[in-house]
């Protein structure tokens, strides 16, 4: 199912033509409206004007989230404020907030997006679309619900928390489709085995997740246990929020929507682009964002372009799921450790649950890391034995994924703390900026 | 069937167009508006072979038709009506049609009766005043006489340099009323015009111009929400609100 299938199945040669005459553009208003790029391209030597192969953007200069924050709150505006219809603000995962802004052309074009990925998934008018992303601040909720409205189903904006009154409102309502990190999947899931709701009396089909890294196994498990097609969505709010790139029904990576935004994949550190089908960081310029443009914008997600076409049709490029942040990335003992290869290790082992943290401490100036599992109640109260199994089992599990050697805890079910929002799997207690 | 990617072209030293990009698919109508000397006139000028581009790439229809000679451009089926139509005011109507089918006529003498009649068709008022010179039209009149003669060419992509100047408002809506019937019958096509509302109203995508540079593109339905385009060239307060 497509929701704009002139622009998602256009060909290669009409996509470039379009992407070079939207980044000239782009370009022009930049170095026009916004100082900061101004100054940049001045310092960088670069020639707005000069800009004429799609080839050519690897000479322009990159933008950092640094850059946002010291741009707070409206510095990087390319349109003056009375032009700005809607403020939102970036959910500081990771340091300060930063502000992004969009005006009536921008929030028609993040709807348009958002209606594509939920088409893709599988979505249409029909389907009743629980969004339990927060609303608010955060893209997350908003950027779907305008998307959902957009293709004519049935919104609830129920936004996040409050679990067993979604899983009621999920009863009563008839959801059929589901919104929201894909952590907070598994806890509904969780908790409707506790509530003791049958999950077939629900029609549930659909689950669009986003919003943070998850795994292949991840997506197994949820569809096991909620019965649904699971999909990936990819978004951030710098950026646009979600709608950015999504899943088809296919399930096998999501298509960006090169219309909108050209993507490169970077080698974080040389900073230059890596072979096709190579992990590197994203990198995304706007090249139709009015009120916040964004020029080779350092996404600090770790991805891979899939270079072979996809079956559904769809003509613009792939990138495998995120696999973690370049600033998420924990170099333990020297070694890149993304916190995503830990979780499908652990969907793999009997016995465990998907719920996990990862722990970091230095002692005496090495690294030390420490997995805590949650493990099912009769394995936890049983035998010592067979407990020291199933860590012998996960330990080797991972030091053959990571190469190196962890620390397993295991701990009783639920004593690792849930959240609403994002899952934090990492803590990491190295306190390194500390003077040794 | 028209992609031209960073085109320059000029007068002697006076440098006009200044990296333009820009395409028209099949059976679109595409707008180019912006104000009097931004160099709208020159690019079309240059597509069809009048002024020389200094670089870049015209594509129509995958063959690179910058060094063209304008009577194969023509051929190859991309016609302009001028600005001020510019019809033969001393030759009948029907005059001025079949001298518009020329290159249809050199290929096969018989075409020239049907693709009368569809013309005809488009404009019924040319064929009350087939026999009258043209001179004698209307402003609105001679204009369907420019855009019948250049349909006679059976272009495939037809070009449109300021249809709406000098005509009254009602007539400049029935010249657009016959575009969007143009497109309807098939044809693509590529707008200019001062008259940024009605083009885009018309038009399926729009860019704007200023200064020989392409600083604004999109669907026609985006630009004219864009307040820049308001501002600059809807003539709309949008601040005073």
């Amino acid at each position: 199912m497509y929701w704009q299938q002139e622009n998602e199945c256009m060909a290669q040669g009409d996509l470039e033509q379009l992407q070079l005459e939207r980044l000239q553009a782009t370009l022009y208003r930049v170095a026009t409206h916004v100082p900061f790029y101004r100054e940049l391209f001045k310092e960088s030597g670069v020639d707005p004007d000069g800009f004429r192969s799609l080839d050519e953007i690897r000479s322009l200069p990159f933008t950092c989230k640094q850059d946002l924050r010291n741009n707070y709150p409206y510095g990087l505006f390319a349109v003056p404020l009375r032009d700005v219809v809607r403020v939102h603000s970036s959910s500081g995962t990771t340091g300060q907030a930063t502000v992004v802004g969009y005006t009536r052309n921008d929030i028609k074009n993040w709807s348009d997006m958002a209606a594509r990925v939920l088409c893709a998934a599988g979505v249409g008018r029909d389907d009743v679309i629980q969004i339990a992303f927060g609303y608010g601040m955060f893209t997350g909720g908003f950027g779907l619900h305008y998307g959902a409205e957009r293709i004519g189903a049935s919104v609830i904006p129920i936004s996040s928390g409050n679990t067993k009154r979604q899983i009621r409102i999920m009863e009563d309502f008839r959801t059929t489709a589901l919104v929201c990190t894909p952590s907070y999947a598994l806890l509904l899931a969780d908790t409707m085995d506790e509530m003791g709701v049958n999950i077939n009396s629900l029609p549930l089909k659909f689950g669009l997740f986003g919003a943070e890294p998850w795994s292949e196994a991840m997506r197994r498990e949820l569809q096991n246990k909620l019965h649904i097609r699971a999909t990936d969505n990819y978004g951030l709010s710098e950026v646009m929020g979600p709608g950015v790139a999504g899943e088809c029904e296919e399930c096998n990576g999501l298509h960006i929507n090169e219309d909108h935004f050209l993507a490169e994949i970077i080698d974080p550190e040389t900073l230059a682009p890596v072979a096709p089908g190579e992990t590197g960081e994203l990198v995304i310029t706007t090249l139709t964002k009015e009120a916040f443009p964004l020029i080779r914008y350092r996404t600090r997600d770790l991805t891979s372009f899939i270079t072979d076409p996809c079956s559904c049709g769809r003509t613009f490029r792939r990138i495998n799921r995120i696999m973690g942040r370049s600033d998420d990335m924990l170099i333990i003992k020297g070694v890149n450790v993304y916190p995503s290869q830990i979780e499908a290790v652990l969907f793999d082992i009997e016995g465990t649950r998907p719920h996990y943290q990862i722990r970091i401490e230095r002692q005496d100036r090495l690294d030390q890391i420490t997995v805590l599992v949650e493990v099912m109640e009769n394995i936890f109260f049983d035998e010592m034995k067979k407990q020291r199994l199933l860590v012998e089992e996960i330990k080797r599990r991972l030091a053959s994924e990571l190469g190196i050697g962890v620390a397993v805890k295991l701990v009783e079910e639920k004593s690792i703390e849930r959240r609403d929002g994002k899952a934090q799997r990492v803590v990491d207690l190295r306190n390194l900026m500390a003077p040794q | 069937m028209l992609n031209i990617r960073n085109l320059e072209a000029g007068y002697g030293k006076l440098r006009v167009l200044k990296r333009i990009s820009l395409h028209v698919a099949d059976g679109e109508i595409v707008t180019l508006i912006g104000a009097n000397g931004a160099g709208k006139t020159t690019l079309l000028s240059t597509i069809t072979g009048l002024v020389r581009a200094s670089a870049g790439e015209i594509v129509f229809q995958d063959d690179d038709i910058c060094t063209w000679p304008a009577e194969k451009i023509v051929a190859a089926g991309c016609s302009l009506v001028p600005e001020g139509r510019q019809v033969f005011s001393t030759m009948t109507v029907q005059e001025n049609l079949v001298l518009g089918g020329y290159v249809q006529y050199r290929r096969n003498k018989k075409s020239t009766a049907g693709d009368l009649d569809k013309v005809y068709e488009i404009f019924p008022i040319l064929k009350e005043r087939q026999k009258q010179l043209a001179g004698t039209l209307s402003g609105g009149e001679q204009q369907m006489l420019a855009m019948g003669r250049a349909l006679m060419a059976r272009p495939r992509l037809i070009m449109l340099d300021e249809p709406s100047t000098g005509l009254a408002p009602l007539v400049v809506r029935d010249i657009f009323l016959i575009i969007s019937r143009m497109r309807q019958a098939g044809n693509t096509v590529l707008l200019v015009e001062q008259n940024a509302k009605v083009a885009l109203r018309v038009a399926d995508r729009g860019y704007v111009m200023e200064t020989g540079k392409i600083i604004l593109q999109g669907p026609a339905s985006d630009l004219l929400a864009n307040r820049d385009v308001q501002r600059a060239y809807l003539g709309r307060d949008v601040d005073g609100v």
